[in-house]
């Protein structure tokens, strides 16, 4: 082979091209995003500010489930596909718990109750997973990667079917004990149910990071991430660890399963595989493994799926998803890792 | 994968032993093919009992066994990509109903502005529509669904293999919802919406009833027509996927799965080849929904769930990841476990038992678990590939090797050849 200079050259130059061209491809998306919002804002403030509520409230939800994938992911880089559906079992615990115990309308005791399902919920969800990582994810943590993956997929079924019997096959229609109404801010409508929402999911969330970042667990944690081998040498019990971030994940999903039965009133068997999808694009927009970053995905996926279903000038509500995957594909086309999220190079 | 130890050397039969096994997998399924049409031709003539009849007819309908070849063709088709290349492909419904509305488009009178016959066989009482025979539009449906494939391949193939199972996932998720609201894409309608297009025009072909052989347009009944053509074109699947598992992308596809790192030190084209693992994939998912518009003779969007991805992935696992024979009965058992097989045992079960279980409702769970209890017990499929087999039954690790969760770094050697790989504080920055 005759190695001439310009055959050398040339390949840097088509990857600098690329690299050029694909930064450009990037600035012309947001571009084209930003005048979107820009239009629509000028155009309807009310209505834009409107949709952004409603998104914001789906978003914090987003926000806790996709904690959970970014937990799992982050400790033994597994997609923990039944996730979703691990949330939707959470959203028919509390609404047959909170009917059960008679609880229907919006009161002091019901109030109480919310709080009291609340926990059970997450005890609940956090229960299921740890069985499911111990039934099934444990014994496959050697095995090549697809294993686990196809596990995950075929726990998700698994679960979807749990929720078929439960729930059946038709969406079911729950009262909220939550307080209803909404209070007003320059002509925008602020539901109550919103303030309490965000502020469970402000509390878990401080919770979760004083847990990851100031008690010995969560320094386990983090050890356990990094180096699975390393961490045991330290005396750290791994099987444990995981366990209990499978815990956290899905104590995450009962809660936000509950506060979605709360606010939107309904429960579906196959809600889970949709939220949860929707969800783990948001842990990867903020740079899956990374906390702040699934929070941060969430909410920016919430208020752009928000102001495409509510603003005049967007797609509307039928192509919703499409534009959820859409970000997503694109994300995954211009930056890999996510927002927030580190590049730790790309394994192969 | 560890290079330092080489693989245990499996006692493989030599000589004609060998050779004899290597047909038979090949003749047992031309002998299943031959006989079944043998049989069904003498059922459709009546020369059997009334008996056999019903009992076929309840257990064994050509419908379900066609509607079986149809998920044949797609699962291989999901092969290729999954178990020759080891991409995992979670949307790959989104070919078949690419291939299905192609099939759409060209067979029927859906645009009834357009007056376009070439060798069709339009469905009487259709005035205008494009009409293409259907052989022609089987190329076509292949050929769109391989430039949707390299499409879909050509940003996300970068992706390690998680990602990309989630960016096929959202793909398999926007396409049929594009096809699901396409009836008014900024005032043009281009799929009929939720209604989808019907009817699609018969196929002319061979026609064998009790009035003998006939060449004309295939009726809704003629299922042992549509069985010959179905299996003609699962053949060419069959066959394109052997020769090409053979050739040099194929070894180029094994040697990707394998290690990555390895194949492109070896001089293996990443990019190229697994383009070409979607594409090829992609154009036995297009046949597949061409053949299925054919089945059922029109295309419903709100067929094009994600739940038959994962039912072809299933098929793939469960029969043995890479071996095309072992996809081929994994595929064709759930199928006709799916559409027949359940509720007949089903009923079955009920009426001997007095109880009333509504079996079909039972097929999440059991799809979940046949992929859990595979996955945990017998990774490598019934009819495993020999070369899957030792890889997905590497040899156990030792104790403190298994206790890393990712395989990449159980190859001490490759540590100096990695450029700029992962270091500790990198990691440490996360979660």
């Amino acid at each position: 082979m005759t190695s001439s200079a310009p055959a050398v050259r040339s390949p840097q130059l088509a990857v600098r091209a690329r690299a050029v061209a694909g930064r450009a491809a990037a600035i012309l998306v947001l571009a084209v995003g930003a005048v979107w919002l820009a239009v629509n804002l000028f155009h309807a403030p009310t209505q834009f500010f409107q949709s952004a509520v409603y998104g914001l409230r789906n978003g914090v939800l987003y926000a806790l489930i996709a904690l959970g994938y970014t937990l799992v992911y982050g400790i033994i880089e597994l997609i923990n596909f039944a996730h979703g559906d691990l949330f939707m079992l959470g959203t028919l615990f509390s609404a047959f718990t909170l009917t059960g115990l008679g609880l229907t309308v919006s009161s002091p005791k019901g109030w109480l109750g919310f709080v009291l399902v609340l926990v059970l919920a997450m005890i609940f969800c956090a229960s299921i997973n740890v069985t499911i990582e111990f039934l099934a994810y444990r014994r496959l943590r050697r095995a090549p990667k697809l294993a686990p993956l196809i596990t995950a997929v075929g726990m998700s079924f698994i679960l979807q079917f749990v929720g078929l019997r439960w729930n059946g096959s038709t969406p079911r229609l729950w009262p909220s004990v939550l307080p209803a109404g909404h209070f007003q801010i320059g002509g925008v409508n602020i539901d109550y149910n919103i303030l309490v929402v965000i502020t469970v999911t402000a509390g878990l969330l401080a919770l979760m990071t004083w847990i990851v970042t100031s008690t010995r667990t969560g320094k386990a944690m983090r050890a356990t991430a990094q180096d699975q081998d390393a961490a045991r040498l330290m005396g750290i019990n791994v099987n444990r660890i995981i366990s209990f971030t499978f815990a956290m994940g899905g104590a995450l999903a009962g809660a936000a399963g509950i506060l979605y039965q709360q606010t939107v009133g309904t429960t579906r068997y196959n809600a889970g595989f949709q939220l949860g999808l929707i969800a783990f694009t948001a842990a990867v927009l903020g740079g899956i493994g990374n906390l702040a970053g699934a929070v941060l995905g969430g909410v920016l996926i919430g208020v752009i799926q928000g102001l495409n279903d509510g603003l005049p000038y967007a797609f509307g509500q039928e192509w919703s998803q499409s534009v959820v995957f859409a970000i997503l594909i694109m994300l995954m086309v211009f930056k890999p890792t996510g927002l927030l999220g580190q590049n730790i190079g790309e394994k192969v | 994968m560890s290079f330092a130890e080489p693989l245990p050397r499996e006692s493989k039969p030599r000589g004609r032993m060998r050779r004899r096994l290597r047909f038979t997998w090949p003749l047992f399924f031309a002998a299943l093919a031959i006989g079944a049409f043998i049989f069904y031709y003498v059922l459709t003539l009546g020369y059997l009992d009334p008996a056999v009849n019903d009992f076929v007819q309840q257990w064994f309908p050509l419908v379900s066994i066609n509607e079986a070849l149809v998920w044949v063709m797609a699962a291989l088709g999901l092969n290729i990509v999954v178990g020759y290349a080891g991409l995992l492909d979670l949307g790959f419904v989104a070919f078949w109903a690419i291939g299905g509305y192609v099939a759409g488009w060209l067979m029927s009178g859906f645009f009834d502005k357009a007056h376009v016959n070439v060798l069709g066989n339009p469905a009487p009482f259709i005035v205008g529509g494009i009409h293409i025979n259907f052989w022609l539009v089987v190329i076509a449906g292949a050929a769109v669904c391989a430039f949707f494939g390299v499409l879909i391949g050509a940003p996300t193939l970068r992706l390690r293999s998680d990602y990309l199972a989630l960016v096929t996932l959202g793909f398999g998720e926007i396409i049929p919802q594009v096809f699901h609201n396409g009836d008014d894409v900024g005032g043009l309608n281009i799929s009929n919406g939720t209604k989808g297009i019907s009817p699609i025009d018969p196929v002319k072909s061979l026609s064998i009833s009790q009035q003998g052989v006939t060449f004309k347009s295939l009726g809704p009944f003629d299922h042992l027509s549509r069985y010959l053509i179905f299996v003609v074109l699962t053949i060419l699947i069959v066959f394109m996927s052997l020769r090409l598992r053979e050739g040099r992308l194929g070894r180029a596809w094994l040697a990707i799965r394998e290690d990555e790192l390895a194949a492109s030190a070896m001089g293996v084209p990443l990019m190229r080849t697994k383009l070409a693992a979607y594409g090829i994939g992609a154009v036995a998912g297009g046949v597949a929904g061409v053949a299925f518009a054919a089945h059922v003779s029109g295309v419903l969007p709100d067929r094009f769930q994600f739940s038959i991805s994962i039912t072809l992935l299933a098929m793939v696992v469960l029969g043995g990841m890479g071996n095309v024979w072992g996809v081929m009965l994994g595929a064709l058992v759930l199928a006709w476990f799916n559409s027949t097989g359940l509720p007949q045992l089903g009923d079955t079960f009920n009426s001997t038992f007095g109880t009333s279980i509504n079996f079909p409702s039972y097929s999440f769970l059991f799809f979940g678990g046949t992929l859990v209890l595979m996955m945990l017990f017998r990774r490598e499929g019934f009819l495993p590939e020999s070369r899957t087999r030792l890889v997905l039954r590497e040899p156990e690790r030792t104790d403190m090797e298994a206790l890393g969760s990712d395989i990449e770094e159980q190859a001490p050697e490759l540590d100096g050849m990695r450029i700029g790989g992962k270091s500790g504080d990198d990691e440490g920055a996360r979660l």
